[in-house]
């Protein structure tokens, strides 16, 4: 008796635990079979992709898929697998790491920099020098792809500059011309207090955390004249303790403690700003031009109160915080994938940008799926040729262009500043800090807080 | 031969076969993990390719880190003010409750529900009843009574006070469950004695209650310390650890070296120097308190 016991429950648990290996077994024969293939094989080759729009955006999803048939059509050895993957800085290096990451994927340009000094982008040089217009760069865009070396690690395929939103409904509450946006810092500080004094909403507000803090803070102090980092290779130094950041902050101080014009909530970062803006909560904020997307299709913002201006440039190096998105790929992907997927960041992201009948099938399908077309960028080649890539799609339009003139007349003449070569993720969170405790001391000691920051960002720089 | 066939045929087999699952899953998704963070920490790697060896190195840059004794600092008071408000507060009310004759599981459910709510929505919701400006939530309640507004998490000193007495709303109600399971095994009789002897409420809990629920109390106290210490949905949600670095705990400093700068050999050493501070921690608090646990 106890015998047949003991044998049935050997046979249970032995079953058990192959069915447990088996599930663990299968797992990984899964992963590896999404990402391992093609490589080896000249023959075909298969590469993940990303950008595909979610079935909720029908019309958008279709031409997606249409252009990856149309792809596989023109080039039959390359098998490309869609998905609707989005960047996400705390998911990347496991994804990377576990096989789940497309073979080609897209992330803004402030991480460019960081991924490829760790290593986690593969070379493209070879293969982006094929292309046609490979020469045709500009050169400050292509500079966020490139290492010491100029090696290039990916591709720029939408680029903005940082500008000034406000809400041209608070700017008439207040008895301010919504046509007439700040065009100095003096004025931003003066617009900001009398549509707190009018209307209790915050005048002006800025992000502090999770790293924007630090990131609208250097585009302050660019757009001042100053620098956090100065020189290049291992020869960077941080400056962040310069007289532009200085003023930027005691503008901020003066806004927030002499004016009372920043509202009461200052724990703000990217999302929460968006949100609170498209609320009507906030006056105006600075953030890249491309947010009018964003506030349109996650914060449902009414189109009739968005403005953008560009930021007001003051001093004789002063310039405009640049941002984008790059395409990068993989760097454990073989060589055929790689050029493969090269062909299709060529065919798929630079076709929108190059070619009218690609501009005007993509904007075709954004404007079929309610999805904002026409928000200003700034160009990838040179202003000419975005001009005409702009006219390709100008019918269809949906976004109030009107009230973002101030912005697009004015931002091709600012110089375009990329972001801090070395370290930036740790920098901007150094200075998250220094605005977070402007924001939240009225006695504040700016002096000693950018010593403290600028120490702490040198020991950094100096371990590498 | 004879002794592995003696040692299958007495049970040893069966024994190994049936830990088998067991072994795999804990082997595969914890030790596993736990013994490539221990190699982790000691490497600098991208996860991509072959990572190197750098020794201590990761140890010293993080005890070297400006921010290490603030996210200490701060973790240690999360924890201490957690302890004051959340470690009494679930007992009185399970005592409360016990004494409630009707409707005793409306009130467990009432206690209960906060639990039931996911963590992320609870402290978004939480976020936005703090909002700092005098139509906020909690500041407009208040402000009925003539009361505040109040910077809540806006300020460095009330942010971390704010996120405990969140912690407390959420996390209270499973202690009470605890606590009223382990009340229904006070005998009564000890109860009727107390009364006789003319013990009042307050006696009845202090000479009673209490002391028949040392066990109980001993296991609550050191399970919400090591929860406490690694407080992380609500600085990661609510303030993003600030402002400045007001909240900032050692557990949202692992995940910024880890997620935010890509840093994982720093992030698996803080990591390890956090568990072996708990694991000692627990070592020393069971050896001191075993003579008196033990009744």
């Amino acid at each position: 008796m106890s015998s047949t016991r003991t044998r049935l429950g050997t046979v249970t648990a032995a079953v058990l635990a192959l069915s447990t290996v088996a599930a663990c077994g299968s797992d990984n024969d899964d992963g590896a079979g999404s990402d391992g293939d093609g490589g080896s094989d000249d023959a075909g080759v298969t590469i993940g992709v990303t950008n595909l729009p979610p079935s909720t955006e029908k019309a958008a999803r279709k031409a997606f898929l249409a252009r990856v048939k149309e792809f596989e059509q023109a080039h039959p050895n390359i098998d490309v697998e869609p998905s609707e993957y989005e960047w996400d800085p705390a998911t990347f290096a496991a994804q990377l790491a576990g096989g789940t990451l497309p073979t080609a994927f897209q992330f803004p340009f402030t991480y460019g920099k960081e991924l490829i000094e760790r290593g986690q982008v593969a070379d493209l040089t070879a293969e982006v020098k094929s292309l046609p217009y490979a020469g045709d760069f500009n050169p400050s865009v292509l500079e966020v792809v490139q290492d010491e070396s100029g090696a290039i690690h990916g591709v720029p395929v939408e680029a903005y500059g940082m500008g000034l939103h406000y809400n041209r409904a608070l700017f008439e509450q207040a008895g301010l011309d919504p046509d007439k946006p700040p065009q100095t810092w003096d004025e931003i500080r003066r617009y900001a207090d009398t549509i707190a004094d009018a209307t209790g909403q915050a005048g002006y507000a800025q992000m502090s955390q999770n790293n924007t803090g630090g990131w609208i803070l250097t585009t302050q102090t660019y757009a001042m004249g100053g620098r956090v980092e100065e020189g290049s290779g291992d020869d960077v130094t941080a400056t962040l303790d310069n007289p532009a950041t200085r003023r930027a902050l005691e503008t901020l101080h003066a806004m927030r403690w002499e004016d009372d014009s920043m509202g009461d909530n200052f724990l703000y970062e990217w999302g929460t700003i968006n949100q609170a803006f498209a609320a009507g909560q906030v006056g105006m904020y600075i953030g890249g031009s491309d947010v009018y997307n964003s506030l349109v299709t996650e914060n449902n913002v009414d189109p009739e109160t968005y403005g953008l201006t560009t930021i007001p440039l003051d001093g004789p190096d002063s310039g405009v915080l640049g941002g984008g998105s790059i395409v990068a790929v993989r760097p454990d992907a073989s060589d055929a994938e790689r050029a493969a997927a090269v062909k299709w960041i060529d065919f798929y992201y630079m076709g929108k940008l190059t070619e009218q009948e690609a501009a005007v099938a993509d904007a075709m399908s954004k404007a079929e799926s309610d999805a904002p077309v026409g928000t200003p960028t700034l160009p990838i080649f040179d202003a000419d040729q975005l001009e005409q890539a702009e006219t390709w799609i100008a019918e269809y339009v949906n976004v109030p262009l009107e009230q973002m003139m101030p912005f697009k007349n004015g931002i091709l003449d600012q110089p375009l500043i990329p972001e801090p070569p070395v370290k930036a993720q740790e920098l901007y969170a150094e200075l998250d800090t220094v605005v977070q405790a402007v924001l939240n001391d009225e006695n504040a000691d700016i002096d000693a807080l950018l010593e403290t920051a600028n120490e702490n960002v040198s020991s950094l720089l100096a371990d590498g | 031969m004879s002794a592995i066939a003696r040692w299958a045929r007495g049970g040893g087999l069966s024994t190994l076969v049936l830990l088998l699952p067991l072994l795999v899953v804990f082997g595969l998704f914890a030790w596993f993990p736990i013994g490539r963070a221990l190699v982790m920490s000691l490497q600098e790697t991208n996860l991509v390719t072959d990572p190197s060896w750098v020794g201590l190195d990761n140890f010293r840059q993080v005890l070297g880190d400006p921010l290490f004794w603030t996210s200490v600092r701060n973790t240690v008071y999360f924890t201490l003010l957690a302890m004051l408000f959340g470690y009494p507060v679930p007992l009185l009310l399970a005592v409360l409750m016990s004494e409630v004759r009707r409707a005793k599981g409306l009130f467990s459910v009432l206690a209960y529900l906060p639990v039931v709510v996911p963590p992320v929505v609870a402290v978004l919701l939480w976020r936005f009843f703090y909002d700092a400006s005098s139509t906020g939530v909690f500041n407009t309640i208040l402000g009925w009574v003539g009361l505040g507004p109040f910077p809540w998490i806006q300020d460095a000193s009330s942010a971390m006070p704010s996120l405990v007495l969140q912690a407390t709303w959420a996390n209270a109600g499973a202690t009470v469950l605890i606590y009223l399971a382990a009340l229904t095994g006070v005998r009564t009789e000890l109860y009727d004695a107390a009364e006789v002897d003319g013990a009042g409420l307050w006696k009845k809990v202090w000479h009673v209650t209490l002391p028949q629920l040392r066990n109980i109390l001993l296991i609550t106290l050191i399970l919400q310390v090591i929860s406490t210490f690694q407080i992380f949905t609500e600085p990661f949600l609510m303030t993003g650890g600030g402002p400045q670095n007001a909240t900032t705990t050692v557990l949202l400093q692992i995940y910024d070296y880890a997620f935010r700068f890509g840093d994982y050999g720093a992030a698996t050493a803080l990591s390890v120097l956090l568990a072996l501070f708990l694991a000692i921690m627990s070592a020393l608090y069971f050896r001191v308190t075993r003579s008196w646990s033990t009744s």
